[in-house]
């Protein structure tokens, strides 16, 4: 089971490893976006450990981290990331722990919603490049060390496509041999569970 | 860098501040928000626009009579997030519904939709249309198509005329439909912006150089060259132009953004007139000004508008705001 305990920790990680790399994911948004994901990403995780509420279910903490999310980061991501949070939250509402297949429910919610919300699919030089691939190791019974191997894969193969979504698709053919920072950021975040699950 | 600020962090609630002080007898800003609306708000469908800021007076300054109800300011160049559109719709509603009009970005588009969904599980009226007049972005299955730009003040114009009129939400927002389906711009850079969170411009140009197909992120156009004189420049944007629709009887918009001098502006419209006159191009009504602007670049976009007689009316009616009247 993973406990409530365990989410806090990975949530905490998760703003950590960004307060360490935010730099390096708005180097890589100057190259081909609008140069502002680390510091909407900082700005919006620092928020987040801010309005934590710990004495709350696993469900109305990610709700929390997803609202957050999307009233302070502003962009793309801040939609992308928060509605991903708040469909993970409504999935696991109630709940004080929850089993892997529950988590990985939450995850294919927190997938869908990107999509919807963001109009895209694999492919495009997206988070969703990163996500989906990991998420598909862990369906398959892979380990979580797999799924980031996944991700980290993703990010590659999104320095071979050219962006169609985002302000970096203004760019065509000039996005090519450039990773996507949001695929870098959300395997920043599939590190942190990987870490946890150790 | 070289700005007449405090801290970059400031900048936009100082400036907000600062119009609301200098205006009163237009906006007021919402206690607590990025937001600014009208002074005394109507009881009418209401128009709400914004993104990110740098783009002044678009989009506080317009409004006013005749043109938007409220405006949302994101920090620089970002779009404003959910909960600030929400507010903004929130106070601008008078029962009859909100237009919202949004510039065709990934992330103002979302965080708008966003706003209203949230709206509509308050039981208000929310519709919304966007923007995408930049004929320098291919609109193909490749991007997330074109950019909205300066045409987005026509749109303001026209479909808050009709609003003012007392059209109901549908026919506003058909009527900003037609106004999007019509217009067309393309925008030059001679020099670039610098955005005061990052400190240093979003591109270099050497003395000798333009950057064409420009938007107005302070973000690189879609190629370099050498630079021409106005004449010349204005050929080349008109010739993307009109090679895009079909024009006949327009409106004209020589938009500055931010840098050029006003002067400058006019030596481009001269041309632009003439050349439209030389093609058989009616011009209905000529516009130039710092309306969209990307805070103090060097450059300009030119925007034309196919008009219909419902499009001059709405060009015609009264608009009373910071920055547009007649």
């Amino acid at each position: 089971m993973i406990t409530k305990a365990t989410v806090i920790a990975v949530i905490k990680d998760i703003a950590a490893r960004i307060d360490k790399d935010w730099q390096y994911l708005t180097e890589l948004d100057q190259v081909i976006g609008d140069g502002d994901h680390g510091i909407n990403m900082h700005r919006g995780f620092t928020a987040v450990l801010q309005k934590l509420p710990e004495d709350r279910d696993i469900g109305a903490i990610l709700k929390s981290v997803g609202m957050t999310l999307v009233s302070t980061v502003g962009g793309a991501a801040g939609p992308l990331y928060g509605t991903a949070f708040m469909k993970m939250g409504v999935k696991l509402a109630g709940k004080e722990e929850i089993t892997r297949e529950e988590l990985l429910e939450a995850f294919d919610e927190a997938v869908a919603g990107i999509k919807q919300r963001g109009h895209a699919v694999r492919g495009e030089k997206t988070i969703l490049d990163a996500l989906e691939p990991a998420l598909d190791v862990l369906k398959a019974g892979g380990s979580w060390d797999e799924a980031v191997k996944a991700a980290e894969d993703g990010i590659e193969y999104t320095k071979t496509i050219i962006a169609t979504k985002g302000r970096a698709s203004y760019l065509g053919e000039r996005s090519i041999g450039h990773q996507d920072p949001g695929a870098t950021s959300v395997t920043l975040m599939l590190k942190a569970c990987a870490d946890a699950a150790k | 860098m070289k700005k007449l600020i405090n801290n970059p962090e400031h900048v936009v609630d100082e400036m907000l501040n600062g119009i609301a002080k200098a205006h009163p007898e237009y906006v007021k800003r919402l206690e607590g928000f990025e937001i600014l609306v009208r002074a005394n708000k109507a009881d009418k469908v209401a128009l709400v626009s914004g993104g990110g800021s740098g783009h002044e007076p678009s989009h506080g300054g317009l409004v006013g009579t005749g043109m938007l109800d409220g405006a949302v300011a994101g920090a620089v160049f970002t779009s404003p997030t959910p909960d600030q559109v929400f507010e903004a719709i929130k106070a601008v509603d008078a029962g009859k519904g909100v237009l919202l009009v949004i510039k065709n970005y990934t992330g103002d588009v979302m965080n708008f939709e966003m706003a209203a969904e949230m709206a509509e599980a308050e039981g208000i009226k929310v519709d919304k249309v966007v923007v995408n007049d930049d004929v320098a972005v291919k609109d193909s299955l490749w991007t997330v198509g074109r950019r909205g730009v300066a045409g987005t003040v026509l749109v303001h114009k026209i479909a808050g005329a009709y609003a003012e009129a007392g059209a109901e939400l549908s026919e506003v927002k058909r009527i900003a439909e037609k106004v999007i389906a019509n217009v067309r711009t393309m925008g030059m850079a001679i020099e670039p912006c610098t955005v005061p969170a990052a400190g240093k411009p979003g591109f270099d140009l050497k003395d000798d150089e333009m950057e064409m197909g420009i938007g107005i992120h302070g973000e690189p156009g879609t190629y370099r060259a050498p630079l021409k004189t106005a004449n010349e420049i204005a050929d080349e944007m008109l010739g993307k132009i009109l090679a895009d629709r079909e024009f006949k009887d327009v409106a004209v918009l020589v938009n500055g953004f931010g840098g050029t001098p006003v002067m400058e502006l006019y030596v481009v419209n001269n041309h632009v007139n003439d050349v439209l006159a030389s093609k058989g191009i009616k011009v209905y009504k000529t516009i130039v000004g710092n309306y969209m602007t990307s805070i103090e670049m060097q450059g300009c976009s030119i925007t034309l508008l196919e008009l219909d007689d419902e499009l001059k009316k709405g060009l015609n009616a009264k608009a009373d705001t910071i920055a547009f009247r007649c």
